[in-house]
């Protein structure tokens, strides 16, 4: 399933002009600052708003296209929508609502199908109820499973954790994460938390002002610098793909391959050749000029300094290239080279006399895997 | 002294009929015009808004004569009504029936409109994305939201057209037994001599009906807010 979308819109002072195209099913994440334009053109995808120009596909359907007057009705669409505030029928009960939309389409999921997506979401002790009687986390958990069952071909989810308290949040992600590990749907998912994106995201298109600035993988996204709306983050750090090596229930800890560094966690729960996702934000991570000893962090990793920027600032992000060896130092980013951040004081930059190509540690503090944060040393 | 006499009763039942045809007649266009006026975005919005509210502040009497000049035998709506469909409206209850359909027809607009616009329009777009055309979110959401408000405005209309005088009277006159409802036999009992114990027997039971109007409504709104929170 792919989705090609290149359309231009104004909206008030907003020049809207994205194009981008997902030729694999997976989450991408549409991330930029609030007001980048990232519900408009989540609109204009659902046929809830019209763009004065451009093309959308979704699959083999041509679903708007402004030179031959292409411009299927939202209905027509077959899009999931599940909207930041759920947007339930506050007077129909919760099976209603759920079936709403799976009573519209001929083309409905098999029973069993439907079950297992109700059971997924914990949402069949809920039927009964009013939307009213509903907490925020179940709202939305029925306002998934509202899309879900209408079968569609794409499933766009607008900001749909930013309502919710942090419990609430754990409640609802990993329902997203079975969402892109068992249903071949692709999943467009607006957000401006770099969190979420790191724990869900396959690829991320990069918003700002209305303006499409990158869009790739989410691990070559996360990893660059030159970015303005990620390297502004509080959050923001590189997400590496690693894979389970082995595990130790009596060390309480697990290993981690990735891209043959060994990294340590605490114990997962998990069997060997699992994959996972690491998160590593560049505020925790320090930078030593030698191997040091005697120190609580448990991934100490030989890299190469293969790139400095904002170097005026206050902080300054340093980016790291895994190994001491001589492909490191030839600024293998091209080489697939697993990279992270470091954002660290100018002040100890300029203390530690950092430069291109050098060769120094990178201590980690935590990392976080799969969303769950698993070290913190 | 509360024993009502025959041409009474027939000004009570007279009165009741003729609004409760009214009602039910404007209701499904007060429906139309409130959803339009809630949900709507056309031109000629502000001028629609303007003509259903008229009646509001027009005089009943030159309502009466709008319709007298619109609807009268020798007008060319009326002559075609009348040459077509059979239907005549003047010194007939059913010309009672429209001017107080007219006249009452506000008070409905009003309190559907009202329950309509406290909707999340975003509920309307939730239901497009999920496969509801037009029509569909009509019957499945606009209807169900507005029923609170066609209940208190069919009951407020009901109580208004109940006493609506100046534009029967002149419309469609005052003939007993087909276009003499309660007002206007109030009316006549005072400009008879000796008819003021007739005219204190109807004020009161038009009273009465009134009182039973709003009790009404208040226990169908109460229901209605009850179930809204259930």
């Amino acid at each position: 399933m792919s989705i090609g979308v290149n359309i231009q819109h104004k909206i008030g002072n907003l020049a809207l002009d994205v194009e981008f195209h997902i030729l694999e099913p997976g989450i991408t994440a549409l991330f930029g600052p609030s007001g980048s334009g990232k519900t408009s053109l989540i609109n204009i995808i659902a046929g809830l708003e019209h763009p004065n120009r451009g093309h959308i596909q979704i699959g083999d359907h041509v679903v708007f296209d402004h030179t031959h007057r292409i411009n299927l009705p939202a209905r027509r669409r077959r899009i999931g929508y599940v909207f930041q505030d759920a947007r339930l029928f506050p007077h129909k009960t919760v099976s209603k609502n759920l079936y709403f939309g799976a009573r519209r389409n001929p083309a409905k999921l098999p029973r069993e199908e439907q079950t297992a997506i109700l059971e997924m979401l914990g949402i069949l002790p809920l039927m009964g109820r009013r939307p009213t009687a509903l907490s925020g986390g179940e709202k939305q958990r029925v306002a998934l499973g509202r899309a879900l069952l209408s079968n569609p071909d794409i499933l766009l989810l607008d900001e749909p954790l930013s309502a919710l308290d942090h419990a609430r949040k754990q409640e609802i992600l990993p329902h997203f994460e079975w969402l892109r590990d068992h249903r071949k749907i692709p999943i467009l998912y607006v957000t401006h938390a770099i969190d979420e994106v790191a724990r869900l995201a396959d690829y991320m298109v990069v918003m700002e002002q209305g303006k499409t600035l990158a869009s790739g993988s989410v691990f070559e996204m996360l990893g660059r610098t030159d970015l303005p709306p990620l390297a502004g983050q509080f959050d923001a750090g590189t997400v590496l793909p690693a894979r389970i090596a082995s595990r130790d229930p009596q060390a309480e800890v697990s290993f981690l391959d990735c891209a043959g560094q060994r990294i340590v966690v605490p114990y997962l729960g998990r069997p060997a050749s699992d994959r996972v996702r690491l998160h590593i934000r560049a505020r925790d991570v320090m930078i030593a000029r030698t191997a040091p000893v005697g120190i609580s962090a448990n991934n100490i990793i030989p890299v190469t300094i293969s790139g400095i920027s904002n170097e005026d600032g206050e902080t300054v992000d340093v980016t790291l290239c895994f190994g001491h060896d001589a492909d490191a130092s030839l600024l293998a980013t091209t080489s697939g080279r697993p990279t992270i951040h470091a954002r660290i004081t100018n002040w100890s930059a300029k203390r530690l006399k950092l430069g291109l190509h050098q060769k120094v540690f990178a201590v980690i503090k935590s990392v976080t895997v799969d969303g769950q944060l698993s070290d913190h040393s | 002294m509360f024993s009502l006499t025959p041409a009474e009763i027939e000004a009570l039942l007279l009165s009741l009929r003729i609004s409760g045809v009214a009602v039910l007649f404007a209701l499904p266009f007060a429906i139309l015009v409130a959803t339009a006026l809630a949900l709507g975005r056309f031109p000629g919005r502000f001028i629609l808004d303007a003509v259903v509210h008229l009646p509001l502040i027009l005089p009943p009497v030159v309502m009466g004569y709008l319709l007298l000049i619109g609807f009268g035998t020798r007008a060319p709506l009326g002559a075609w009504l009348h040459q077509t469909f059979d239907i005549r409206f003047v010194f007939s209850w059913t010309g009672a029936a429209l001017a107080s359909a007219i006249v009452s027809f506000p008070f409905q607009v009003r309190a559907i409109r009202l329950s309509l616009e406290n909707v999340n329009p975003g509920l309307y777009q939730a239901a497009e994305t999920l496969g509801a055309g037009p029509i569909d979110r009509f019957f499945s959401l606009t209807l169900p939201f507005a029923l609170p408000g066609i209940i208190a405005g069919a009951i407020t209309a009901f109580a208004a057209s109940l006493g609506e005088f100046g534009a029967i009277i002149t419309f469609v006159s005052n003939i007993p037994g087909e276009t003499r409802t309660l007002p206007l036999a109030i009316y006549t009992a005072i400009q008879t001599p000796g008819g003021e114990l007739a005219a204190a027997r109807l004020a009161a039971l038009s009273i009465g009906l009134a009182f039973a109007g709003l009790l009404l409504s208040e226990m169908v709104m109460r229901q209605i807010r009850k179930r809204a929170t259930a």
